[in-house]
């Protein structure tokens, strides 16, 4: 949140806006001290030099943000990318985009759990649960797909509004809840399969297509970061236009510019190495829309800004006359919900829903995701961004393991060790941030 | 200089269980007067706040605003009346900036849906320059403020929703000179904008830097209601500790009670 919108310089404030107040009115230090800028101000330069002190300051005061998980995926790129020139073609790189989604839109709602400062353990079996009921509805019985996707998706609301309800109302701590709905929600999984306990998905079903279809043609994938890129500049262009008529401070030109070709410079690299394989794949796009819906309603909207409110003051939110409860319940339906789809892609991957879906590592690994990504686990700071960046590293680093032909072992020890440094990071960065006054 | 009653409490009675924390309070707030609430631990400043501010409900007694008696059940409802109030720990978010605090609850909205934070950070930088107040950025998070920042932002919170009455709860308890300087200019300032202010505060240089009527409270009943500039210093404090509850003093608090 922190200085998004840096002031290009500090205007003075007018004159004539002090209260004139009364014949005994003191007007005191304000009065002779008007414009003067408080020397300890930090005030970002205009320019590109201005970016890299602001940088820096960031850095030292930790305020890290993604900046830690960038250099980790570049540092696991570079180290496997040396080991094995096949870690970084086109068709793995393709495949790994595909195979981060179901882990990443999990991770998208841990974000907001995370972002309360609580934490959901039952994304699992939720995901699991929610594959199970797409896949027995539409295969077994034969159900219209639309239907079924319809009410595997409401059955994850379902949960998180039950799971929500114990622990906003009840007052049941949400470690707890989601720990019972982990064991819970995965026999329920368990008893809809049956006795034969794994049903094939059909491969032509709505889920399957979504998660195999790759718009082959070259355009397709330009257009989209294309897309993408004028809508950034777009936004910034009116933003700044609003922010200049209402005379509050706003992103200079070149600042937007910059920005703009920065994510030009991704978006297009991302599209060509796309285009070397197969071309977009239409998981990634979701994914990816996902996660800038989620990040808009976390930042724009009056929602968004309750749910942050609550990981920072819990009193305070309850005192501003914010409904404590229902953020709590809407943000673990959002959860699970977010849960349930990513549970849907998971079964479009193997082509199957069964007894062991939404298991082994799956709850850890979305977790870390979005630890790793950047959300703190201490509630108030985070994106929507860092599950995917999270989700990445954690991709990455099975990707390049498996072309490394490493054991599950040591692929175990690995991750742990990456999770372990990111919350290691975050406890350092608050604590910094703590000294630094920014926490 | 002071005009009308805004906020009037008669016969204010609270018990909670065994202890009768308040017995018979009376107390008048005007518009453009800072009435300042003093007393010893104990004496029970926070339970009258907390009944005014709609926390707890009083057992007996009647709060009237400008005039007509109502019901404050919810901390809500105060609001809804123009009653703002700052607590002692602020209950500001860390995480979220100026802006966000300030307009926390109750945002501004474009299209009914998104958050208007074009016309939240010009009213914000309004608000806080007609309070004279100076903040680094608005868009700073409130955790690198200071903590007579942190205060000053918080009084600006309350008064987004355009209250009559403004009450501050120990607001200097915790700040250095400079920083006590500067939220006793803002009372004045609050003074001067005709708003009725409840300044509670242990402190008797600010209760008699600013106020204009000292309201002692003493083991949960009024001990006397001073005009500062017929007062001073020593009476204030024997009607806190009790040394000066005798006839006498009765009588004058009474002749004060008398005038209104």
């Amino acid at each position: 949140m922190s200085g998004d919108t840096p002031e290009p310089g500090h205007r003075p404030l007018p004159e004539d806006s002090m209260p004139t107040g009364g014949v005994n009115a003191p007007v005191p230090v304000a009065a002779e001290a008007t414009p003067a800028v408080d020397p300890r101000l930090i005030v970002r330069q205009e320019g590109l030099k201005g970016y890299l002190i602001e940088f820096k300051r960031r850095l030292t005061s930790g305020e890290l943000g993604s900046a830690p998980v960038v250099v980790a995926l570049i540092v696991i790129w570079a180290v496997f990318g040396s080991l094995n020139s096949s870690f970084l073609s086109a068709q793995n790189l393709s495949n790994l985009s595909q195979q981060i989604v179901g882990t990443g839109m999990i991770a998208l709602g841990v974000v907001f759990v995370l972002l309360l400062g609580e934490i959901d353990l039952s994304v699992g079996s939720v995901s699991g649960l929610c594959a199970a009921i797409f896949a027995v509805m539409n295969v077994t019985h034969g159900v219209n797909q639309w239907v079924a996707l319809l009410s595997a998706v409401a059955g994850g609301a379902l949960v998180g509004l039950v799971q929500g309800l114990f622990f906003a109302k009840v007052g049941v701590p949400a470690f707890v809840v989601t720990l019972a709905g982990n064991l819970g929600w995965n026999g329920l999984m368990l008893q809809i399969l049956g006795a034969s306990g794994t049903v094939n998905l059909s491969g032509k079903d709505i889920v399957s297509r979504l998660y195999s279809t790759i718009y082959g043609q070259q355009i397709a994938a330009y257009g989209m970061a294309a897309a993408g890129v004028v809508l950034f500049l777009g936004s910034s262009l009116l933003d700044t236009r609003r922010r200049k008529a209402a005379g509050v401070p706003y992103r200079t030109l070149t600042d937007v510019l910059v920005r703009t070709a920065a994510l030009a410079v991704v978006g297009f690299l991302v599209a060509y190495t796309l285009n070397q394989y197969k071309g977009l794949p239409l998981a990634l796009l979701v994914f990816v829309v996902f996660v800038v819906v989620l990040e808009f309603v976390l930042r724009r909207t009056p929602y968004g800004r309750k749910v942050f409110a609550l990981g920072g003051n819990i009193e305070g939110a309850r005192r501003a006359g914010i409904n404590v409860s229902l953020v709590r319940i809407t943000v673990f339906m959002i959860c699970s919900t977010m849960a349930a789809i990513g549970g849907l892609f998971l079964a479009a991957q193997i082509q199957s829903a069964s007894q062991t879906s939404g298991g082994g590592n799956l709850l850890m690994n979305a977790i870390a995701a979005a630890v790793i990504g950047g959300t703190s686990l201490f509630g108030g700071r985070g994106s929507t961004w860092s599950a995917l960046l999270g989700a990445l590293v954690i991709g990455s680093i099975q990707s390049g393991m498996n072309i490394q032909g490493l054991s599950n072992a040591i692929q175990f020890m690995i991750t742990g060790a990456v999770l372990l440094a990111a919350v290691v990071i975050d406890s350092l960065a608050r604590r910094t941030q703590k000294s630094a006054g920014r926490a | 200089m002071t005009g009308e009653t805004v906020l009037a409490l008669r016969g204010i009675s609270k018990r909670f269980g065994a202890v009768q924390a308040l017995t018979g309070i009376e107390l008048e707030v005007r518009a453009g007067e800072v009435v300042a609430l003093v007393g010893d631990n104990g004496a029970g400043k926070s339970t009258l706040v907390k009944t005014i501010a709609g926390v707890n409900q009083p057992d007996e007694g009647v709060i009237e605003w400008e005039g007509r008696p109502v019901a404050i059940h919810r901390p809500q409802d105060a609001q809804h009346l123009g009653i703002a109030t700052v607590y002692q720990d602020l209950a500001l978010c860390d995480n979220l900036d100026v802006v966000g605090n300030l307009f926390l609850g109750r945002e501004l909205k474009q299209f009914g849906l998104v958050l208007d934070e074009v016309g939240m950070e010009k009213r914000s930088r309004q608000l806080l320059d007609s309070l004279s107040i100076r903040i680094p950025s608005v868009r700073i998070p409130i955790a690198s403020l200071s903590g007579g920042q942190r205060q000053v932002v918080a009084i600006a919170r309350a008064l987004i929703g355009s209250p009559k009455v403004v009450i501050l709860d120990e607001p200097t308890a915790a700040l250095g000179v400079e920083q006590t300087a500067q939220v006793l200019d803002l009372v004045e300032r609050l003074r001067d904008q005709r708003l009725g202010v409840i300044l509670i505060s242990h402190n008797m240089a600010d209760v008699m830097a600013v106020a204009d009527t000292v309201a002692v409270l003493r083991l949960g009943r009024n001990n006397g209601v001073f005009d500062k500039r017929s007062t001073n210093q020593e009476q204030i404090i024997s009607a806190i500790t009790g040394a000066t509850d005798n006839a006498v003093t009765r009588r004058q608090a009474r002749g004060e009670g008398g005038e209104r």
